[in-house]
């Protein structure tokens, strides 16, 4: 897929602890101090309590296919077919992310299949996280 | 408390033409179908006291067609605002804030002329975490949950297919109708891959058109020209702006709170719904909605509509103007649906569906982000 006109982000004060964790090969999550709760996307407090003692910290990476589609019309810096993905991580939240590496099928895509991120450099202040399907 | 039947809807109408209208802008559209549910009601731009409109803002309505309202609600969630419009309309007329508001709609969906629609911004939650992905329109995105709905409920593509054959139906019974022509399971299938596993015939249709709504109290129907359309239960709810957040991909909790709330505001069950309306801007729609409505049971949906239980002759016709599938679908369908209750609740729908007392429309905003249902009824 060409990456040249996909949209780029903008990270905000409260989601810029996870880009410059893509950056450093992490995925960043958030954890509340107070009830335990694991969410995302980021924010400087807790969806679950409304307490704002949270932490940052790095997820295993281990992730399964939840659901997707496999696009078929063009898009900005993509070349159709390709599947857009929602992939959920092992401490629980979800995020929206390609699968690389791999058919973009039906048969090469079966749901819950286990996969690893594949940190894809876009510039100097983005990096974004895909997932590719786990080895073995 | 808005009690059941307080307040009617005294006028509907469309505008004059729907599909493809190049040689007119948004805004005209909002008005043209306006200015058509004014002379349906008898009624003049100083009659009108509240207005609510999406897509275009309530000052920009209010402005262009001569009001002076003391009341304005701007909700824009996406198809279902003119939903919510109703229930916000109809509380406030009970509370003595107005007396008569207009609700209005109109999108030049398919030609694009005069709309004010800016994208999600790079910043902002879907700028970050959803748009770098490839999403590009309503098609890669609302359609992401219905995988995890297939492996967890048995759901299949061939019961997605049976929605578009069943609501062509419909829709060929419906002169306004932009797709009349009867379809079969591999016609859907057959179709264009737009985003697998859904093809061009499970989603909805791009046009232009408008529909408005107006609304005062029951008392005041008595002596208007239409048979008022009375609101008997509403209920309104949101859940997230990302389709990757929604809670559960097999179910909406915004139509969880949504639909309940306005049942039992009606004081209605489901063996008395006569006929029904579910915003259909893809084929799975009407399945989570069937079943987060508790009209049948998890799972249950596909065979329901494959049964032909929503189809002409069945126990619960469902999207009897043929939906955003085969009817029209402007962008925000919500008030075509509303439309279409209105007609079978006064009798003059092109499917008229016999003796209906009771029709439930429910509506959809964003990607299964917003939700607002409205049960009307002719009895009083």
């Amino acid at each position: 897929m060409s990456e040249s006109k996909r949209p780029l982000p903008l990270p905000t004060p409260e989601t810029k602890h996870f880009w410059e964790g893509t950056q450093a090969g992490e995925i960043r999550l958030q954890r509340c101090d107070d009830c335990s709760k694991v969410y995302f996307p980021p924010r400087p407090f807790c969806p679950a309590c409304a307490s704002r003692k949270v932490s940052v910290f790095k997820a295993s990476g281990k992730a399964k296919l939840f659901s997707y589609v496999i696009h078929h019309r063009p898009a900005p810096g993509f070349t159709p077919p390709y599947a857009i993905a929602v992939v959920e991580l092992e401490e629980g939240p979800r995020m929206m992310t390609n699968i690389v590496n791999c058919p973009q099928t039906p048969e090469a895509l079966p749901l819950d299949m286990a996969l690893v991120p594949h940190f894809e450099k876009m510039n100097d202040d983005i990096t974004l996280p895909l997932f590719q399907p786990a080895k073995g | 408390m808005l009690k059941p039947n307080e307040i009617a809807v005294v006028g509907a109408a469309e505008t004059t033409r729907l599909g493809v209208i190049p040689d007119m802008s948004n805004i005209q559209l909002h008005a043209d179908c306006a200015l058509n549910a004014m002379a349906d009601a008898g009624l003049k731009p100083s009659d009108i006291d509240g207005i609510a409109c999406a897509g275009e803002s309530p000052t920009n309505m209010a402005h262009y067609l001569g009001l002076t309202p003391s009341w304005v609600d701007g909700t824009a969630v996406g198809g279902c605002s003119f939903m919510i419009h109703v229930r916000h309309a109809a509380a406030a007329i009970s509370a003595g804030l107005c007396k008569t508001v207009l609700i209005t709609h109109g999108e030049s969906g398919k030609s694009q002329i005069g709309l004010n629609r800016a994208p999600p911004g790079r910043s902002s939650l879907m700028g970050q975490f959803e748009m770098p992905y490839g999403v590009y329109g309503p098609p890669s995105m609302f359609t992401i949950p219905v995988l995890r709905m297939m492996k967890e409920t048995g759901l299949t593509e061939e019961h997605l297919a049976m929605v578009a054959v069943i609501q062509r139906e419909w829709s060929s019974q419906n002169p306004r109708a932009m797709m009349k022509d009867l379809c079969t399971v591999d016609d859907v299938l057959n179709s264009r891959m737009i985003a697998w596993p859904f093809r061009l015939f499970m989603c909805c249709l791009v046009t232009d058109g408008g529909g408005a709504l107006i609304l005062t109290s029951a008392d005041r129907a008595k002596d208007m020209p239409q048979k008022p359309v009375y609101i008997r239960g509403t209920g309104e709810s949101v859940e997230t702006p990302m389709i990757s957040q929604m809670a559960d991909f097999t179910r909406s909790r915004a139509f969880r709170v949504a639909g309940p709330t306005a049942f039992a505001a009606a004081g209605i069950k489901h063996a008395d719904v006569d006929h029904l309306m579910i915003y259909d801007a893809f084929a799975h729609l009407p399945i989570y909605g069937l079943e987060d409505l508790g009209f049948v049971g998890r799972g249950e949906a596909g065979d329901f509509i494959k049964e032909r239980n929503t189809a002409p002759g069945g126990k619960l016709p469902m999207n009897t103007n043929g939906g955003g599938l085969s009817y029209t679908h402007t962008g925000m369908y919500g008030m075509f649906a509303l439309q279409e209750s209105i007609r079978q609740m006064r009798g003059t729908a092109p499917a008229q569906v016999k003796g209906a007392k009771i029709s439930v429309c429910h509506g959809v905003g964003g990607m299964f982000a917003a939700s607002g249902t409205i049960v009307f009824t002719n009895e009083k």
